[in-house]
């Protein structure tokens, strides 16, 4: 066996060297007033969050709530954009709006870098991951990820209906990052309920929190010294050689970046492939123009990016100050909601229409500025692949049960369970 | 006319090298990169116009020339 010094502690041992954060009691239930009140944990947010996000731009737009300790939603592409161009009063050192609040000593580099991390060591985490998901690298995956959604497709044979966000949009995502990071597919069902703890957990109490994420850790962790004995050309042998300022990287960083990859890419490619997938079985017109013209697809598909965007962010305040006439306080959370972005009519011709020949369109879905997604030509590739296996080998689908179709609750929004009928 | 990026703003989302692969690629990081000078022919000023409209950065200039 290979030792290598960095990996030697589990992740409970490793948590208590760390400094304490801050945590509140959480708050639950109906939403009173979505401008003074408002809870993307609910549930009426995640069945349809447009309409509110749309009222609130008529008439606030900038939202207050306190639960989760206090936290603000901007909801118009303006003040969208001026955060997450803001990394000096904006502070990414945590991105999921809960209500635990990590301590101040771990920025700027945060609990899995770069989406974690603030300037200046932001840029050498995101520059080391960079070169593995160019357009050129990501396109390395295609073969294998249109093989992986034929097979998907072949598994339905006989049956006239199947639910496409769990036996389909959902494995492609794992499948295409458990290859990258050189993990066994057939612990792909794991990395399922690893994405659960983390995204939609947030509500839970802390010691069933901190468990949940001693699980993440502890496979990460497996996984890495499963790698020390039989090093190879993936994303993990990759991350542990890696070097950053003459030094290899810390444990925490290399863990923290494989569970980044690991989270950041399979929910919210999900979401996207299951909006589409929705979206194409309600709109019979769309999908005629699309079997009729597949070189539309790209086109469309930067649309439904835009109109279903599944990516919502957080930041911290760094210091109390009035922003855009607001008194914000330092550690209010800000929902920062790409979705909201993409529907704002001053930014978007009929922007509450799905246009699947939207020529201009300047979305957010990926956000902006010196986050934007690491892995968006892979989730580009992931998505253009499966929707063109799809439409190629079940031209006709439609909802086999409207009222079936749930929606995830939280920051990503996707279609979790959804019934077509395929025969 | 030219196209010009502003590395300063270009995040790497790629927007201009998928819709106007003729007039931009990428670096090995993913940025956007003009190639050659930047001179938009004719028969690509259609493609050039798109690709400055959909960079969510705004990092692309069109330089018209009288
Ligand atoms: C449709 C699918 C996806 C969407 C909509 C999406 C969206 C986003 C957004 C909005 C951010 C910005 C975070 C911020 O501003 O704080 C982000 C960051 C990130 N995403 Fe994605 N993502 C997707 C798929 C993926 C995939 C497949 C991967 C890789 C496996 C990935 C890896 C990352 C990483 C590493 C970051 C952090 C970048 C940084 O902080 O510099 N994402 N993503
Ligand atoms: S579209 Fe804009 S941000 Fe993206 S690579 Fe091109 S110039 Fe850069």
């Amino acid at each position: 066996m290979t030792v290598d010094d960095r990996f030697t502690k589990s992740f409970s041992e490793t948590r208590e060297d760390r400094p304490l954060g801050t945590r509140n009691a959480p708050v639950t239930g109906p939403v009173e007033d979505w401008a003074t009140d408002f809870s993307h944990m609910e549930p009426e947010w995640a069945a349809d969050p447009y309409p509110i996000q749309d009222d609130l731009r008529q008439r606030c737009p900038i939202a207050h709530t306190d639960r989760f300790g206090g936290g603000w939603l901007p909801v118009r592409y303006e003040d969208v954009a001026a955060i997450a161009y803001d990394t000096d009063r904006f502070s990414s050192r945590a991105i999921i709006m809960s209500n635990f609040r990590p301590p101040k000593e771990i920025a700027p580099i945060g609990g899995a870098p770069p989406i974690s991390s603030d300037p200046p060591f932001h840029h050498d985490a995101r520059k080391l991951l960079l070169p593995a998901f160019t357009k050129t690298a990501v396109g390395r995956q295609e073969p294998a990820t249109r093989a992986f959604c034929h097979a998907l497709i072949d598994a339905f044979d006989g049956r006239d209906v199947v639910d496409a966000a769990h036996e389909y949009a959902q494995h492609i995502p794992i499948r295409v990052i458990a290859d990258m990071l050189g993990f066994p597919p057939a612990d792909g069902p794991r990395f399922r309920v690893f994405v659960e703890n983390t995204l939609e957990g947030v509500n839970l109490p802390p010691e069933q929190r901190i468990e949940r994420m001693s699980a993440l850790f502890d496979y990460l962790l497996a996984q890495v010294h499963e790698h020390l004995d039989n090093p190879r050309d993936d994303l993990t042998s990759y991350l542990i050689n890696a070097e950053l300022y003459g030094h290899k990287l810390q444990a925490e960083h290399v863990v923290g970046a494989m569970a980044l990859l690991l989270i950041a890419g399979i929910d919210t490619t999900w979401s996207a492939i299951g909006a589409s997938l929705w979206h194409l079985a309600k709109n019979q017109a769309d999908r005629d123009r699309l079997l009729a013209d597949p070189a539309l697809l790209p086109t469309a598909m930067e649309e439904f990016l835009r109109a279903y965007a599944p990516v919502t962010m957080a930041r911290l305040v760094k210091q109390d100050m009035q922003w855009h006439g607001v008194d914000m306080k330092a550690d209010d959370w800000i929902l920062l909601s790409f979705p909201a972005a993409n529907r704002d009519s001053a930014q978007f011709d009929r922007a509450d229409e799905v246009i699947i020949d939207r020529e201009v369109n300047r979305h957010a879905a990926f956000g902006l500025g010196i986050h934007r997604c690491v892995g968006s030509h892979l989730a580009r590739m992931e998505l253009r692949v499966a929707l063109e296996v799809w439409l190629d080998r079940i031209p006709s689908f439609s909802l086999a049960d409207p009222g079936a179709v749930t929606w995830s609750a939280g920051q990503i929004r996707g279609p979790r369970t959804l019934p077509l009928r395929i025969g | 006319m030219k196209v010009r990026i502003d590395t300063e703003r270009c995040q790497g989302h790629g927007r201009c090298y998928d819709l106007a692969a003729d007039l931009f690629g990428d670096d090995e990081e993913g940025f956007g990169q003009v190639i050659g000078d930047g001179t938009v022919p004719p028969e690509l000023e259609r493609e050039a116009r798109l690709a400055v409209a959909n960079c969510p950065e705004r990092a692309i200039e069109l330089l018209e020339e009288s």
